[in-house]
Parts: C-alpha cells; sequence; structure tokens
C-alpha cells in the first residue's frame, strides 16, 4: 500500500503558504499498484476535487488527485481517499427486486421494469401523470438529471419532481436568485488564494469542504493571511481558526446579518456609485437593517456587541472578499432571507465579479447544482423560468412536445410537498433514486408511516441496501461513480467528467440507462410521433450533446464543452461557449445581472410568506439588469426551548461522513474514524443533568426520541448538537438519527427544511 | 357622513380575516406551511385590525353594526379531505378581497379629507393586505390541480 498522508489523522495535510497560485500537493492512496489511471473528479463534497481512478484487473486499487486541476491541485480529503473502497463492498445490491407476498425478492431487469412501465401507464390512465413523484439525489450525473428532467417534464408531464437537494441546497439556488435573477455563483475558488478576507456564515468549511479549507489554511500560513469572520454557534474546527467568531442564539442569522450590514453602512463603508449603477432597493434595506443596533443585536442573538464590531470593521474595510454560506443557514429560520444579506454585502460593497472576492452560496452535494441546472428537481433546465411563457415554448421546441405538456401552471411541488401528497394518497408511485429519504428527512417517525402507506407504489434506484431499499415494493440496482461516465459541476461552475473506470457489479446499471430504458418502454413521443429525446440517446454523451443545446443563450451555457474538452486536463468553469473557450472566472463583471424580465429564471417572492411574484408584478419594477438589495426582519422559530423541552437541539455532519453514510459507512477507515453518532453538550449542561463524557444519553423532543453517547464541550450551555445521518443499517439496535427528532416545516421560498433547531429534553440512561 | 359605516365594514373584514386565518391554521394543521403562514397572516390582521380602531373612534359619530354576512356562507364545517383544504383558501381569499376593497374606498375619503393618518394606515396595511392575498392566490395554484385532476 501507497499512502502519501494520513488523512484521517490529519484531516488537511501539511502546510504550504502562499499568495497567488496555490502550489500543487498530489494526494494519493493505493493498495495497489494500477495498472492504469482513469480521469474523475470526487463526488463526496461540493468541491469536486479532480482525481484519477487507479484500476488494477476491473477494480479500483487507489486514488490520486489531478495536478493539473483547478479546483484541487492535487489535493484530497479524507472522503475522497478513502470512500472509493464502498465500490468493492460485499452487500451491494447486483439484482433487481420486487416485494412479494410482502418480501422483497431477487428479479430479472424485464420483470422488474415491466412492473414499473405496468403501474406508471396505470396510474397515468385512471388519475394522470400527477399521480407520479420523482425523489432524486445529489448524487447523479449531469446526464442522469437531464435524461430524469426530460422524461418527467416532457415524457410523463408531472410536476411532481424534486430530491434531496431541497435538503441541501434549495437555499443556495433560491438566494442566487432572489439577489441576481438567476441561479449560478457569482465567484470562482480561485478568488481565496488572493482574498483580504473571508466569512464563514453557518458554514464548517474545515468539516464539510476538506480541500476547499485547505486552501484557506495554506493562506493563513502564508505572507499576507486573509481576515477570518466565522459565525457558527459551536465552536468548530473553522472557528477555531477565525479572526473573530461570532457565536449566534439558533434561528438568528438575520439579526446578526441585519447587524453587520448596518454598521457598515452607518460608517459609510459601502460602495454608492455600485450602489446606484446597479442595484435597486438600497433605501428600504438600509431602513430595514437601521433597527439593529449592535446593542439590539446582542440582546436577541448573544453577540456581544464589541465583536460584532470587530467583524463590521474586517467586512466593512476589506478590498476584497469571499463569503460562503452553508446549512447553518440553509437549514434554519429565515434561510433565504438570510442568504440573501450574504448577497448583499456584497452588492453594497461592490466586491463582486472580479479576482479575490466571491460569494459561494455552498452545495450539500457535488452533483447538487446539476439537479437545479438540468431540472430534475422544481426548476427547469438551464434557468429557464416556470413563469415565462416563451421559456416554456422554447423548451417545448427541443424537446418536441406541446408547451402545455410540460408543467408549469403553478410553482414546482417541492420535495416535502411531495411527501406530504404520498402521505394524503394523491401521489400513488414514488420514485426514489440515489438517495435514502428514510434518514436524511425531518421527523423521521412520519416518513417511515408515509413511505409504508399501502396506497404507495415505492421504487427504489440505489447501489446499497439502505433504511429506504427495506420498505421499497421494487428496488433497481444502480452503478455509481468510478462504473459510469458523465458529468458534474461544483460551486465554482467547474465542469468535470468522470469516466467510467470499472464495471458495476452483477446486474447493476447506470441511472442513465435505467432512465432511458423507462422512457422507451413508456413509448413517450413527441408532437410528431417521433420517439421523445430520451429514446435516442445510446450514451451519456448524446445526452451532454443534447443539454449543450438546451443551454444556449442561456446564463449556464455549456455549447462551448465537449467530453473531448473536458478529458486530458482540468475542469472547465460555465459558461463556456464561443465568447469563453475556456470558461468565465467570475460572473457580473460588468454588473449586469440576470434580472431582465425576459431572461430572469423567477419574478421572484415576497421573502416573508414565500407568495410567487407574477409577470405583471415584475414589469412594474423592471430591474433591467440590477441585482436586488433585499432585507428582511427578524422572525423567530416556530419552536423554542420550554419548560418541558428547554434545550436546543442542532445539527451537522462530521468530516468522515457524507449523506446517510450509505457510502462513507462502507469504508473501513472512514467507518472506524467515526464509528457512531453523539450528543455534544456543554460542560454546564453535563453537570446539571449529571452526565460524564461517554454516558448515554437519551435526547427527546416532541416528534420522537434518540440514545447517544455524550461528548462534553465545544457548545454554548443550552444548546446540543448531535451529528445528523447516522442511521440504522450497520446499528440497529437503538434509535440514532437525529431526524427522529427534527421538526417538519421549511423556510418560505426556498422550501428547505429546519434541521437547525427544536426544542429538547436529555436525561442520562441507566445502562 | 357614511365613513363611519365603511370603518365599520374594514373593521370587520379585518377582524373575520384574523379569525378565519387563524381557523384555517388550525383545521389544517397537517399542512405545515398552511398552519405556520397562516397564523402569521392572522397576527398581520390582528394588527390591522388594531390600527384601525383608532379611526372607529374618531369617525364613530354614524357609526352603523355591519353584518357578518360574507362570512356565514364560508368556511362549512362539513367539508372533509383536500377539496376542503382548496375550498377554504379560497375563502379566505375572498375575505382578503373584500378588506381591500374597503381599504380602496378609504383611501378615497381619506384623500378627500386630507386625513394624513389614515392615508398611512392605508398604506401600510393594503399593501399587507395584498400581500396576503397573493399567498393565497400562489397556494391555491399550487393546490389546485393537484385537488381536482388526482386526490
Amino acid at each position: 500500500m501507497k499512502e502519501t498522508r494520513d488523512s484521517i489523522d490529519d484531516i488537511w495535510g501539511s502546510r504550504t503558504g502562499y499568495e497567488g497560485q496555490w502550489p500543487v500537493r498530489v494526494d494519493e492512496r493505493i493498495e495497489e499498484e494500477p495498472d492504469h489511471w482513469v480521469q474523475s473528479a470526487c463526488v463526496l463534497c461540493s468541491n469536486g476535487c479532480g482525481m484519477d481512478i487507479g484500476v488494477k484487473e476491473g477494480r479500483i486499487v487507489g486514488v490520486r488527485g489531478r495536478a493539473e486541476d483547478r479546483v484541487n491541485h492535487g489535493r484530497l480529503g479524507p472522503k475522497g481517499l478513502h470512500s472509493w473502497v464502498a465500490n468493492h463492498s460485499q452487500d451491494r445490491l447486483t439484482k433487481p427486486l420486487i416485494r412479494r407476498n410482502g418480501k422483497l425478492e431477487e428479479a430479472s431487469w424485464e420483470e422488474a421494469m415491466s412492473l414499473i412501465v405496468q403501474k406508471s401507464k396505470e396510474l397515468v390512465q385512471k388519475h394522470t401523470a400527477s399521480s407520479i413523484g420523482f425523489y432524486t439525489s445529489g448524487q447523479l450525473l449531469l446526464e442522469e438529471y437531464y435524461a430524469l428532467g426530460v422524461l418527467g417534464k416532457a415524457g410523463l408531464g408531472t410536476p411532481h419532481m424534486d430530491g434531496n437537494t431541497r435538503l441541501c441546497t434549495a437555499t443556495a439556488a433560491a438566494a442566487l436568485k432572489v439577489s441576481f435573477g438567476s441561479d449560478g455563483q457569482p465567484g470562482s475558488y480561485t478568488d481565496l488564494d488572493t482574498t483580504e478576507a473571508v466569512l464563514l456564515v453557518g458554514h464548517n468549511m474545515a468539516s464539510q469542504q476538506t480541500v476547499l479549507w485547505t486552501r484557506i489554511l495554506d493562506r493563513l500560513a502564508g505572507p499576507n493571511p486573509p481576515h477570518l469572520v466565522v459565525i457558527d454557534p459551536r465552536l468548530t474546527y473553522t472557528a477555531e481558526k477565525a479572526t473573530v467568531h461570532l457565536a449566534p442564539r439558533a434561528g438568528t442569522n438575520v439579526p446578526l446579518m441585519n447587524g453587520l450590514l448596518h454598521l457598515i453602512i452607518e460608517a459609510g463603508h459601502i460602495n454608492q456609485s455600485y450602489i446606484e449603477a446597479h442595484t435597486q432597493g438600497f433605501e428600504e434595506l438600509k431602513k430595514i437593517v437601521s433597527k439593529w443596533t449592535p446593542e439590539r443585536v446582542e440582546q436577541l442573538t448573544g453577540v456581544p456587541a464589541e465583536k460584532l464590531l470587530a467583524a463590521a470593521r474586517i467586512l466593512g474595510t476589506c478590498r476584497t472578499l469571499v463569503s460562503t454560506a452553508l446549512q447553518g443557514v440553509y437549514q434554519s429560520m429565515q434561510a433565504t432571507a438570510a442568504a440573501v444579506q450574504v448577497n448583499n454585502l456584497h452588492l453594497l460593497r461592490g466586491l463582486l465579479g472580479h479576482p479575490g472576492s466571491g460569494i459561494y452560496q455552498m452545495n450539500g452535494q457535488p452533483t447538487a447544482q446539476n439537479t437545479r441546472e438540468c431540472g430534475a428537481d422544481g426548476d427547469l433546465p438551464a434557468f429557464r423560468n416556470w413563469g415565462n411563457e416563451e421559456h416554456i415554448k422554447e423548451l417545448a421546441k427541443l424537446w418536441n412536445v406541446h408547451p402545455d405538456q410540460i408543467p408549469h401552471w403553478s410553482p414546482p411541488t417541492h420535495a416535502m410537498q411531495i411527501w406530504r401528497y404520498c402521505e394524503q394518497g394523491s401521489i400513488k408511485m414514488l420514485w426514489i433514486s440515489g438517495t435514502n429519504p428514510l434518514v436524511s428527512l425531518p421527523e423521521l417517525d412520519r416518513v417511515r408511516k408515509i413511505i409504508q402507506q399501502e396506497s404507495l407504489f415505492v421504487v427504489v434506484q440505489d447501489a446499497f441496501p439502505t433504511e429506504t431499499t427495506q420498505y421499497a415494493d421494487v428496488v433497481l440496482p444502480a452503478a455509481i461513480w468510478g462504473e459510469k461516465t458523465g458529468t458534474f459541476t461544483n460551486v465554482d461552475r467547474t465542469v468535470h467528467i468522470t469516466h467510467k473506470a470499472i464495471d458495476p457489479p452483477g446486474e447493476a446499471r447506470p441511472d442513465f440507462d435505467i432512465f432511458v430504458d423507462y422512457a422507451r418502454r413508456m413509448d413517450f413521443r413527441g408532437q410528431d410521433g417521433s420517439p421523445l429525446l430520451v429514446c435516442t440517446w445510446k450514451t451519456p454523451e448524446d445526452a451532454f450533446n443534447a443539454w449543450r443545446e438546451c443551454t444556449r443563450g442561456r446564463p449556464c451555457d455549456y455549447t462551448g464543452l465537449s467530453y473531448a474538452k473536458l478529458t486530458g486536463g482540468s475542469g472547465i468553469q460555465w459558461p463556456c461557449n464561443e465568447q469563453y473557450p475556456n470558461g468565465k472566472t467570475h460572473l457580473y463583471e460588468d454588473g449586469v445581472f440576470n434580472t431582465a424580465i425576459d431572461y430572469c429564471e423567477t419574478y421572484g417572492h415576497d421573502l416573508e410568506t414565500g407568495a410567487p411574484r407574477s409577470h405583471d408584478d415584475y414589469k412594474l419594477l423592471d430591474p433591467q439588469g440590477k441585482a436586488f438589495l433585499k432585507g428582511s426582519d427578524y422572525e423567530p422559530p416556530h419552536e423554542v426551548p420550554d419548560e418541558q423541552y428547554p434545550l436546543w437541539l442542532t445539527t451537522g455532519r462530521l468530516v468522515y461522513h457524507f449523506h446517510t453514510r450509505t457510502k462513507t459507512g462502507r469504508s473501513r477507515a472512514l467507518n472506524h474514524a467515526a464509528p457512531d453518532g453523539f450528543v455534544q453538550l456543554s460542560a454546564e449542561d453535563a453537570a446539571r443533568y449529571g452526565i460524564q463524557d461517554g454516558d448515554m444519553v437519551e435526547v427527546e423532543s416532541r416528534r420522537g426520541k434518540v440514545q447517544e453517547p455524550a461528548r462534553i464541550g465545544g457548545t454554548e450551555p443550552g444548546l446540543v448538537f448531535i451529528p445528523f445521518h447516522y442511521g440504522y443499517w450497520d446499528k440497529p439496535g437503538r434509535p440514532r438519527a437525529a431526524n427522529e427528532l427534527t421538526i417538519t416545516e421549511w423556510d418560505a421560498v426556498s422550501k428547505q427544511p429546519h434541521y437547525k433547531y427544536a426544542a429538547v429534553r436529555i436525561r442520562k440512561v441507566n445502562a | 357622513m357614511n365613513l363611519a359605516h365603511y370603518i365599520g365594514l374594514l373593521e370587520n373584514s379585518e377582524k373575520q380575516l384574523t379569525e378565519a386565518f387563524e381557523y384555517v391554521a388550525n383545521k389544517h394543521k397537517d399542512e405545515v406551511d398552511i398552519e405556520q403562514v397562516c397564523l402569521k397572516l392572522s397576527a398581520w390582521s390582528r394588527e390591522h385590525h388594531g390600527r384601525i380602531m383608532p379611526f372607529v373612534e374618531k369617525y364613530s359619530e354614524d357609526h352603523e353594526s355591519e353584518p357578518a354576512s360574507l362570512k356565514r356562507d364560508l368556511f362549512t364545517k362539513k367539508r372533509r379531505g383536500s377539496l376542503a383544504l382548496l375550498r377554504d383558501l379560497h375563502d379566505l381569499w375572498l375575505l382578503t378581497q373584500e378588506a381591500q376593497l374597503c381599504w380602496i374606498v378609504i383611501r378615497q375619503a381619506a384623500l378627500g379629507l386630507r386625513d394624513e393618518d389614515l392615508k398611512s394606515c392605508y398604506q401600510f396595511c393594503n399593501t399587507r393586505t395584498k400581500r396576503q392575498a397573493e399567498w393565497l392566490l400562489g397556494r391555491i395554484k399550487q393546490a389546485a390541480p393537484q385537488t381536482l385532476l388526482v386526490a
């Protein structure tokens, strides 16, 4: 075995201080010397690091970073270096399964697909396509999402398509749309190489994007280290490195951000000419934030006024700034409103569209950007606007269907509503691909009851047996990363190709093949009777080429990209077209945003109620390329601690695991590093409840209970933390999924569920 | 002067809206967004009602009580299933239209009277009444196809 570094013990590796160009360091871990290397990229966090897969005799034997890749310059994190082992895990699903007499039994693909097709046709005939829903993943590839988007929207014509990206990146997309008129990240990861300051809001980057964090650590070790402002209620690895760490109470991101904006405006640290030339709504924003004096912010959020002032000084005076936000914002109260305040900070200071300044509205999963781009979730492909008839006509022309075939008559159905329709029995078939809602959704007890309903026919397409597959009526074995070819796009718009390195085990098939097979069997046809697009796609490359056409002239223009161009070197950023043959580093360089009425992806929402705005309302605003400054006042969370449930619960991810541990839990090294959940509590609370480190603690909310071993320290009194995504497949003995406790509710605009707060009580369990 | 008549009508409308939003929130607790947004919108109408009260007093000399006739036909308790949600939202929307029309009528009077306080009260409340209606319309559009075609 060859290992260039021990990423389990030393998560980020050695330091190379720098400013300007991040030096190369190739991380590698192989168990045997490969016959050959196959180009790929890592799918286990939103960074999307370029990597090669080492193959020997048809098996993956290791990985190494790609030195030439613009995203990671050769580095890999613990998940990248270790999780490929899961491809060869003994319990992979290798044959389709069908439930017969209450038991899942092996079946042929022919039997499984025929059953699904028969059921689909029956339902469409009896109840329309609105009786069928799709719940997909943030783990598929662009071509697969596009295939799914086309078959769902143009083939079946169901409005019920979404996925677990609703749980992780919906707010990122919503916030970008609110401020800039369309999805798409303005900045680039290269901004970190020179920036003077970094703001991390609700984003524990050290754990969630280890390689991106390495880039910051290396800057901190270099000649001109940036200032770091970290907003997080916990003292995380990230917070430990902060110049200023602000630890607000749960659910108070908006007042905190308002307080910062107020101080910056008051100090005159704003770019007045930029605001006048390129934005709309300044006076109203100013009025809202002016109420949030440091004293008032301190009272509500618990953040000392002098710390707020120190943070505002950094954020107000830096000449370049990178800001990032993640689940601490997206899964908390007023998610979209808070994420938008981060955008506002950059607009007020004119800090975007040039090197050193960027905003990363982060994604939880790497290929999540592609769900949003391709229309496998509620959005329409290539950032088209469901309220814009012309955009629908473009798609209809592209797909050769009648415009009304494409569901666009109301706001797209979001994931939580899809589950609600299942609960009520109006969605009668739910097709789940590449995800595990029985661990990841809030209020698991409720979800378990929904999925077991007689009225619901459940198809689950996955690579491993999960908490969800056990409730399926049909299980389809899927190929995963390394076993199929396709592309995906990370947070700074870098598109990578991942080539097939090995065959999938048994009869497992790529999700792409499964979707295309379904479309063919359903015999979807266009207006002139010819088979619908997906039926003519033979390979993922065909789908990619079709996708390029779909993006022509849209903000996410892929027309300059091809499989050939993506193979051999680095990933490439979109837009990539004739004008930008090597991709474009920054969006909005000229201060012109995607808000023009014919171009924008959305007509916007009421930030407080979530009500969608109409074309006519938008006409009155007529932003013509100006960005929106949108303020919000504070709204208290819907559940707060009381006498019965006196503590706040918050949740998050650990560095060694990824989405419900389906894959990372099957890597021995990663599993060994973090085998179990825990409840983290302050020393004060531990003393009050008579709890010692390692004691088993029962945590109970109004919705359920879990038992977790105690871990003391690193959190404020009154707040307990449990890592989510520990489930039952490898430990069925005790309730331990944090989502037994979390609340069913969501942000008004992005519809992302609130995982970051719930009222709980704890007690020591006598073993 | 008949202004008191309309202010009474408006006061009654906002009171009905307050109660109706709360009623729908409680009735459809299983629809999480309905419960939460309706409670919020109920609070908005409660605040509107409070803001109207000074004008009720100010212009009270001809005050007649207004019938609550509109409400009687709305929100029948017998409705069940997903159609009930759609119909309840429908009725809420009608109530917001009633309130909004009252606001428009009163604004005309406020302009004639040059009553700056009443004007600014209109400004604040009417905008939010419009937002109430917009939210209802968006939610109705979402619920309608599923309710009418599938459920």
